[in-house]
């Protein structure tokens, strides 16, 4: 039996793998690719995103704006506009991540139907 | 007992071997878990390529799965054009991982709970896009900095946006990394800690923390794979510009 196996080939087990897929999705009524299953982590992963990415932006802003004051001697005025811009840069990016997101559900619920 | 954030301390394990500009380097308790890193994964995969039979063994069928998922990933976000950059973004998946899952062991020690870390990955991988970018578009790659089809009036306001937006993504991307591990390793060691302190009720957080170390597990395994999208993600825009 074993050598059966060993010389089976790659189109046989495709065949095989194909016709054991439908058995399971028949079985299931849901398709082979686990969608709903790494969907709670996957919302865990979109809103930590969405955090970081709304510290870092000022993060970013703002640190350029002091090295700047640092290196120009203008205290503190840079360092403001460097925050300012780092809050729009944040929001910036939050805001695209929240378009790929919402592209990227659209484009996976059109698969689906 | 042990405080919450003991278990980021880095410990010397040899005397130091030399120094670099006054720090002298010595085999740390992080450099181990780097190493076991880089031999776990490199021996699981070579464990699993040697053979390449045509109905994969458990080890060739894990290492096969590592491979399609990088490669799938590549392909989907940056298109055949990253296909060259697929050694390196495969690397650093695995490396990440294993990082994220060493960490997970008792005992274990997270090198990827350091921003040292991370923002060093972060950093060769936003000066490398960057470079690859300049050189493929030349100094068209700045376009990347003002949206297409916008007013020329409002290039005073959006271009620093723009620029502060592209310089915070290393600082986004290790960050994430960073925060997600050492937030996890605290939270197990508070609760761990509530365990002793409780007495017999101390039967409600224990169930709790075996909740947390699933969750746990989720997040290492989920923020390597974060980490790496992201970076194909990034290499995407330095080859594509928009």
């Amino acid at each position: 039996m074993a050598e059966d196996d060993r010389k089976a080939t790659s189109d046989d087990l495709d065949r095989r793998l194909r016709g054991v897929r439908q058995a399971y999705q028949a079985g299931t009524g849901r398709s082979s690719r686990p969608a709903k299953s790494g969907a709670g982590g996957e919302k865990l992963g979109v809103g930590m995103r969405v955090a970081v990415e709304l510290v870092s932006g000022v993060v970013a802003g703002a640190f350029i704006g002091l090295m700047a004051d640092q290196w120009l001697g203008t205290k503190p005025w840079l360092l403001i506009v460097g925050f300012i811009l780092g809050c729009c840069a944040a929001f910036l990016n939050v805001y695209r991540v929240a378009q790929a997101e919402e592209r990227r559900s659209k484009g996976s619920s059109d698969k689906l139907s | 007992m042990a405080g919450p954030l003991e278990q980021f301390a880095i410990q010397n394990l040899t005397p130091p071997l030399f120094s670099i500009g006054g720090h002298s380097i010595a085999v740390t308790n992080s450099a181990i878990f780097m190493m076991a890193a880089v031999v776990g994964s490199a021996g699981l995969l070579l464990a699993g390529s040697g053979k390449g039979a045509m109905i994969p063994g458990r080890i060739q069928a894990m290492a096969e799965l590592f491979y399609e998922f990088i490669a799938n990933m590549i392909r989907d976000n940056v298109g055949s054009a990253g296909k060259k950059y697929f050694p390196f973004i495969f690397s650093l998946f695995i490396f990440t991982l294993f990082g994220n899952i060493l960490g997970m062991i008792p005992y274990g020690f997270t090198f990827t709970s350091h921003i040292a870390v991370t923002f060093f990955m972060a950093a060769v991988v936003f000066l490398g896009v960057t470079m690859i970018g300049l050189f493929k578009h030349g100094l068209h790659f700045f376009s990347l900095f003002f949206p297409h089809g916008a007013p020329i009036f409002t290039a005073p306001i959006l271009i620093p946006i723009e620029l502060v937006s592209y310089l915070s993504r290393p600082i986004s991307l290790s960050v994430r990394l960073f925060a997600n591990m050492t937030v996890g390793h605290v939270l197990l060691k508070v609760l761990a800690g509530f365990v002793v302190a409780l007495g017999v009720f101390g039967v409600v957080p224990l169930a709790v923390l075996v909740a947390i170390t699933a969750l746990e597990l989720l997040v290492a395994v989920l923020q390597a794979y974060i980490f790496t999208i992201l970076c194909c993600i990034y290499l995407n825009d330095a080859l594509h510009l928009h």
